[in-house]
C-alpha cells in the first residue's frame, strides 16, 4: 500500500534459505525467499501445507537460524527469541495453565521488566478488556473455549506492544463460526492501534479478510510465487473476492 | 432461485418445576458418593473383622485384639514416648527427603539443559534406581557410623533416583509450545527453568515426590528395624523392635499402626492439598 512504502521496511527478509536436518536427510524448507513488512502492515504469508510458511515465522520469531540470507528488524539482525517479536501460535495450550488470564498477559510485561508490576497490571487488564474477556480475567484457561484463548494469546501479545506481532495460523483450531468472528476483531483491533502483524495461512479466503498484503509461497520448498495487494476491508464485493481467490488459487496450484 | 424454506417452532416445551432443568441427587446417593466416607466404611468394617477375630483367639501375644491395639496406642501417645519417636523419625526423613529432591533437582535440570547432563542422569538411575536402599545400609555403617548420617544417607539414595526420572520425564513432556513461549519472553536459563519448565512439568514432578516420600517413609523404618537408636533418640523402627523384645505386643501394633497413619495423613493432607491447589486448579489433571 502507498501509505506505507514511504518508510524503511520494519522486517527485511533478505534471501532466506530455512533447512530441517533429521538424522537421515536435510529438508529445505524454504529457498531463497525474500519480502519486506513495512510499519502497519497486515502481512500475510499464503501457501498450502510444505511452504515453509510457519518455518518462515517461526525464523523470524527467532527460533530457526536460516542456512542463507537475513532477517532484519529496524536494522538490526535476528538471532535469537525476544519479546520484541510477540508470537501468537496455533495451540491452545499455549496460555501457561498454571497463571490466570489476567497473569498470562502479565507475565512477559514482568519478566522482561518491560514495566513494573502496578502499570503492567493496568496494561494487561486494559488489553484483556479489549479483546472482550474482562469477565474472565480471573479464570483459569483450562475454563476457557478454544475462541477465548486465543483471545488472550492475543491480548498477550499486544500488551507487550512488540514491533510485530508474529500469528501462526492462530484461528486454524477453531469452528469455523468462532474463526469468522476472531478474523473481525483481528481487524477492529487492529483499526485501534495498528499494529503490524505477520500472520501465517493456509486459507486464501482468510488471508483476504485479514491482510493488506499477501505473499503466496509454492510448496517443496518454499518460493515465492507472488506477492499481492489483498482487496480494500470495505467496498469489496462478493464477485471481486471471489475472483481474487480463484486467482490465488490458480497461481498456487497451476 | 428458490429461497431455502424455514419453518420456526414456536411451541418449545416450557421448561418449569415438572421438568425441571437441573434436579437434585437424593441424599442418601449423594453421601454414598463421597469418596471418604466409603473409605470409612471399609475400614469400620476391617477393625470389627479384626476385633471380632481376635476375641475369639484370646492371644494377646501373638495377635492383640483392635481395642488393645487402639489403648496402647492412646497410652503411648500420652506419656509422650510415640509422639516423640515419631517426631525423631519424622526429623531424620525430612533432612534427608529435602536432601534428595535437591539433588534430583539438580540432576534432572542439568539432564535437560546439556547432553552430558543426560547421559549422566540415565545412566545413574539406570544403574542405582534398582538397588534398594536398604541394601546400602552396612556400607552407609561403615562409612557414617551409628546414627542419623547413615539414615540420611539411605535416604537420599531411596528419593534421589525415583525423583529425578519423574522430574526429568516431566520436563522432556513440556509441550514445544510452552517451550516457545518462554524463549518468545526472552527467558533462559535458570529463570527458563524455574518460570516454565517446572509449573510446566509440575503433575509429573508432584507424582515424583510422592512416590519419593512413600520410598523414603518404608526405607526410614526398616533402617530403623535393623539399627535403630541414633545418640539415645530412636525412631518409630526402633520403637517396634524394642516392643517385641519385651513382648509388648500391643505397643508393635500400635508402633505399627502409627506408621499406617502417619503415611496416610501426609498422602492425603499434605500431597491431596498440594494437588488440589496446583495441577487441580490448573486443569493439568483430573
Amino acid at each position: 500500500m502507498a501509505e506505507n512504502t514511504t518508510d524503511a521496511p520494519l522486517l527485511d527478509v533478505r534471501g532466506v534459505t530455512l533447512q530441517y536436518r533429521t538424522s537421515e536427510r536435510i529438508v529445505t524448507a524454504t529457498h531463497r525467499v525474500s519480502f519486506q513488512v513495512f510499519p502497519s502492515d497486515r502481512f500475510v504469508l499464503l501457501g498450502p501445507s510444505g511452504c515453509g510458511k510457519s518455518s518462515l515465522l517461526k525464523a523470524v520469531a527467532g527460533y530457526m537460524e536460516p542456512v542463507e540470507g537475513e532477517f532484519h528488524l529496524r536494522g538490526r539482525r535476528i538471532h535469537e527469541p525476544g519479546p520484541d517479536r510477540m508470537m501468537v501460535f496455533q495451540e491452545f495450550d499455549q496460555l501457561l495453565p498454571w497463571k490466570t488470564v489476567t497473569e498470562n498477559v502479565l507475565f512477559p510485561l514482568l519478566a522482561t521488566r518491560r514495566l513494573a508490576r502496578k502499570p503492567a497490571r493496568e496494561r494487561a487488564l486494559h488489553y484483556i478488556h479489549k479483546v472482550g474477556l474482562a469477565q474472565f480475567a480471573d479464570a483459569y484457561p483450562h475454563t476457557l473455549s478454544g475462541g477465548m484463548k486465543q483471545r488472550v494469546a492475543i491480548a498477550r501479545g499486544m500488551a507487550m506492544e512488540p514491533e510485530i506481532l508474529l500469528m501462526d495460523e492462530p484461528f486454524a483450531a477453531l469452528d469455523a463460526l468462532t474463526r469468522r468472528t476472531m478474523q473481525d476483531e483481528l481487524l477492529r483491533l487492529w483499526d485501534d492501534t495498528k499494529f503490524t502483524v505477520l500472520f501465517v495461512t493456509h486459507s486464501i479466503n482468510e488471508a483476504i479478510r485479514v491482510g493488506n498484503r499477501i505473499l503466496l509461497l509454492s510448496p517443496h520448498p518454499g518460493q515465492v510465487r507472488a506477492e499481492m495487494d489483498s482487496l480494500p476491508r470495505d467496498g469489496a464485493d462478493a464477485e471481486a473476492q471471489s475472483r481474487l481467490e480463484s486467482r490465488i488459487h490458480d497461481l498456487l496450484f497451476a | 432461485m428458490t429461497r431455502p424454506r424455514i419453518t420456526i417452532l414456536h411451541d418449545v416445551v416450557a421448561f418449569t418445576d415438572a421438568h425441571a432443568v437441573e434436579r437434585p441427587i437424593p441424599a442418601l446417593e449423594r453421601l454414598w458418593n463421597r469418596g471418604w466416607l466409603r473409605k470409612i466404611v471399609i475400614i469400620t468394617t476391617m477393625a470389627l473383622i479384626w476385633q471380632g477375630y481376635t476375641s475369639y483367639l484370646d492371644n494377646d501375644l501373638l495377635f492383640p485384639t483392635f481395642a488393645a491395639t487402639i489403648q496402647a496406642l492412646i497410652d503411648n501417645i500420652r506419656s509422650g514416648v510415640l509422639p516423640m519417636r515419631a517426631w525423631a523419625s519424622i526429623k531424620v526423613l525430612l533432612g534427608g527427603y529435602a536432601l534428595g529432591v535437591a539433588l534430583a533437582t539438580i540432576l534432572s535440570v542439568a539432564a535437560i539443559t546439556t547432553r552430558l547432563g543426560n547421559d549422566i542422569l540415565e545412566t545413574l538411575t539406570s544403574m542405582l534406581n534398582p538397588l534398594p536402599a536398604i541394601a546400602l545400609l552396612p556400607l552407609a555403617l561403615l562409612w557414617f557410623g551409628l546414627g542419623s548420617g547413615s539414615l540420611i544417607f539411605v535416604l537420599v539414595h531411596s528419593v534421589l533416583w525415583v525423583v529425578a526420572l519423574n522430574m526429568h520425564a516431566g520436563f522432556l513432556g513440556v509441550s514445544p509450545t510452552q517451550r516457545m513461549v518462554g524463549r518468545n519472553y526472552g527467558l533462559r536459563g535458570f529463570r527458563y527453568v524455574a518460570a516454565i519448565l517446572i509449573p510446566a512439568a509440575f503433575p509429573s514432578i508432584l507424582t515424583g515426590l510422592k512416590v519419593g516420600w512413600a520410598f523414603a517413609w518404608r526405607t526410614l523404618i526398616a533402617a530403623e528395624l535393623v539399627f535403630g537408636v541414633a545418640s539415645g533418640a530412636g525412631g518409630l523402627g526402633w520403637f517396634i523392635v524394642e516392643n517385641k523384645n519385651q513382648l509388648e505386643i500391643p505397643n508393635v501394633f500400635a508402633g505399627l499402626l502409627t506408621v499406617i497413619l502417619i503415611g496416610l495423613a501426609v498422602e492425603n493432607l499434605v500431597f491431596r492439598q498440594i494437588e488440589r491447589r496446583t495441577v487441580r486448579r490448573w486443569g493439568m489433571q483430573a
